[in-house]
């Protein structure tokens, strides 16, 4: 049997010249100590799945999944000028961000690829952004390059990031938490300080399953707490990288490095919601000429969903055929637990991108009957 | 019945000139949720190291290997409805394939349980 982890969004860094070391984040003795099996992901240690991927992504449809997503950049951008430099290198209106509710955004390249997908959230002084952890230090590097000496870039090294997702995450997280006012006071993309295990936590009613849920940053010292705190709700279990592939593969979310790349522009992912209304009229963010073009007129290929027939699954890579002729390629691909076949993530040209579509994907010399099917692939389920 | 073993986790029972291949315990295991297993065709000539069969898990595809060189004689039909039998059952009802041996002394050096359960503990 070969020995083969292809969770999407793995970074081994195995082919470099220099392997780096990989890093311990702060609830790694937490992970183990609970039967996580730990992967190298993002060039941290991290928990793959603790009972099983099936079982875990069943739980987290059904009742409360707590995602340790330490791993992604916290950053926190402020000084003199912040709002007109983040609009120089994001497409996104600030004039219409109100404070506490996180925004989706995109950091592009002057060619209008995609460098990283991001959240982006005003505070009192400055901005909260989220960012991959694959991606971290290099968008570091592009900010601090691309921003004025007047703004300040803190990365917040020392900040835990939890997830808990699902319909009773509310339920759970309700009962532990206080605050200036009730949690429920947070509806989808909104968020607030709270107070949690004797700590201070940014809680956002967000994340990155389709479920209802919420993303909650706290100090890294506090973070095995918290999580105990949580664990202890009969609602919640510990879910690995593995479920949170499915999941996200599921609700039709895009995963950088797979779906997402400097290859890649805004139009051809289908997200030009992360484009806002009045850059659209105005430009002046990276690769404008580009993207708006494709506005105007169409981009030559399509990020879709594709529905397999039968129970084989397909993953990244596979070609997708149109009769004789290539016409796309997978970026994500699994079975779903919860629909119980297939399904995968694949950019395909124009005119084979309408539902409906029938092609069919390349596997070891077979053929698989596929058709393109609307995202998500299973509903979202926010509370809005 | 004499069973052997891989260091690539496969295990195969050899009865007179045939033999039935799976994955052990420990593969299955490591590779967790297994919703798919494309099995070889009846008839299917294999060389010692080829990859007939592919397990599908909700995080991987992996290749089982040929243990030992012949003709696929059988493939385990429950498997399309019940691919999980191979989580369940490894070495007995969650079989793979069979295998007209071409040469048995390729069974020589191989693993038996003793020694393999002795390899799977140093990993």
């Amino acid at each position: 049997m070969s020995d083969t982890y292809e969770i999407n969004g793995q970074d081994t860094g195995a082919d470099e010249a220099e392997a780096p070391v990989t890093e311990v984040l702060p609830l790694d003795a937490w992970h183990r100590a609970r039967g996580g099996r730990m992967v190298e992901f993002a060039g941290y240690w991290m928990p793959v799945q603790y009972e099983g991927i099936i079982a875990e992504h069943t739980w987290t449809r059904e009742s409360a999944g707590l995602f340790d997503v330490s791993h992604m950049g916290q950053l926190f951008i402020s000084g003199e000028g912040v709002e007109a430099a983040l609009e120089a290198v994001l497409p996104i209106d600030l004039a219409t961000l109100k404070p506490y509710g996180p925004r989706y955004s995109l950091l592009l390249d002057d060619e209008g690829g995609i460098l990283d997908d991001l959240m982006v959230t005003r505070w009192t002084e400055g901005f909260y952004l989220v960012v991959n952890g694959a991606t971290k230090w290099d968008d570091l590097g592009h900010l601090r390059e691309a921003l004025p000496d007047a703004v300040t870039i803190n990365h917040l090294e020392d900040s835990a990031l939890l997830a808990l997702q699902g319909p009773l995450a509310f339920a759970a997280l309700d009962r532990v938490v206080s605050g200036e006012y009730p949690l429920s006071a947070l509806t989808f993309m909104k968020g607030g300080q709270f107070k949690l295990a004797g700590v201070d936590a940014w809680i956002s009613r967000s994340g990155y399953t389709g479920e209802d849920g919420f993303e909650i940053s706290i100090p890294a010292e506090a973070a095995a707490a918290v999580a105990d705190l949580l664990r202890a709700q009969p609602e919640v279990k510990p879910i690995g990288l593995g479920a949170r592939d499915s999941l996200r593969l599921e609700a039709g979310l895009p995963l950088y490095g797979h779906d997402l790349s400097p290859e890649t522009s805004p139009v051809e992912a289908d997200l030009t919601f992360g484009i806002n209304k009045r850059r659209r009229a105005e430009g002046g963010f990276p690769g404008a000429t580009r993207i708006l073009a494709e506005l105007a007129n169409g981009a030559p290929r399509k990020r879709v969903g594709l529905k397999l027939e039968g129970r084989q699954a397909a993953r990244e890579g596979a070609l997708v055929f149109a009769g004789n002729e290539q016409v796309g390629v997978l970026t994500s691909g699994g079975f779903s637990p919860t629909l119980n076949h297939p399904i995968a993530m694949a950019y395909v040209t124009a005119a084979q991108a309408a539902p409906g579509t029938a092609l069919e994907i390349e596997l070891r010399g077979k053929r698989l009957p596929a058709v393109v099917v609307p995202m998500p692939f299973v509903p979202h389920r926010y509370h809005r | 019945m004499p069973r052997y073993f891989t260091q690539d986790h496969e295990w195969i029972e050899v009865d007179g000139d045939t033999g039935t291949v799976g994955i052990t315990d420990y593969a299955q295991g490591q590779l967790g949720d297994i919703t798919y297993v494309d099995l070889p065709e009846v008839g299917a000539v294999l060389k010692k190291g080829d990859a007939p069969c592919v397990v599908d898990s909700v995080k991987a595809a992996s290749d089982v290997y040929a243990p030992v060189s012949g003709t696929v004689t059988d493939v385990n039909e429950a498997l399309g409805d019940e691919p999980e039998l191979v989580n369940t059952d490894p070495e007995t009802g969650g079989w793979l394939f069979r295998v007209k041996l071409a040469d048995a002394g390729e069974l020589d050096g191989m693993m038996d349980q003793a020694a393999y359960d002795a390899y799977v503990a140093g990993l």
